[in-house]
């Protein structure tokens, strides 16, 4: 009998840990800077669906907190670098 | 009857994250890169919030998780949106098969303001050719 613990174990957390690294090979090959931002915004964004997964399975609601304040974090990160990059000289 | 429910939104919910970063991997230029990856990555977290808010019998964590998805939802699409114009600006190659750029020729190149009627010409007074790269390297 599987139990919705192990499935969140053994199903979901690895795949979330697969996206994250397939995304990090984009963080390091990416052509442009452009492409390196997105690639750090997905990163976080993997990192706040690992945070809740965590949360669920050690049963500590404190780290939704967390996730709240990650995402505040990437929405400014990408604005500033969107405007940084567009005003940047060439 | 709850567990079911909730294997099945987790599920789907990292799938999509899955398909995201594949999508980011695989997709040959930038553009189609990001029209992959906001959306899936936002109905995949949104999918895991809503898991953890079935989960713990609390009202405070329920109020979490629909900040962190209204958030998510709200600034998703702005951050996506100025990450793409400045990647228009600074000359990003569209992918060597585009068919076709509406937007070639219709930004004021000092200004950055966006005309309706494509009348901003270059130095020659021809209008601007779209930014397609020559190879696939270029945008790989």
């Amino acid at each position: 009998m599987i139990t919705l613990e192990t499935y969140f174990d053994f199903v979901i957390l690895p795949i979330l840990s697969i996206s994250a690294m397939l995304v990090f090979i984009r963080l390091y090959k990416g052509p442009a800077i452009v492409d390196r931002v997105i690639a750090l915004d997905l990163i976080i964004t993997i990192g706040i669906g690992i945070i809740t997964v965590y949360s669920i399975r050690a049963d500590q609601q404190v780290m939704l907190d967390v996730a709240i304040i990650l995402a505040l974090i990437a929405f400014l990160g990408t604005i500033a670098f969107a405007y940084y990059i567009e005003k940047q000289k060439k | 009857m709850i567990d079911i429910i909730l294997a099945i939104l987790s599920t789907v919910g990292a799938l999509s994250i899955l398909f995201a970063s594949i999508g980011i991997l695989r997709m040959p230029d930038f553009y189609l890169r990001l029209s992959v990856t906001v959306k899936a990555s936002t109905l995949g977290v949104g999918l895991l919030l809503i898991c953890a808010a079935i989960m713990f019998p609390d009202v405070s964590v329920t109020t979490k998780a629909i900040a962190i998805i209204f958030f998510l939802i709200i600034t998703a699409p702005i951050a996506a949106h100025m990450i793409g114009r400045a990647a228009y600006f600074t000359g990003t190659p569209l992918w060597k098969d585009t068919v076709i750029d509406q937007l070639a020729g219709m930004y004021n190149k000092e200004t950055h303001e966006l005309e309706s009627n494509g009348e901003v010409k270059n130095s020659e007074g021809g209008s601007e050719p779209p930014n397609i790269a020559k190879s696939e390297e270029e945008t790989e």
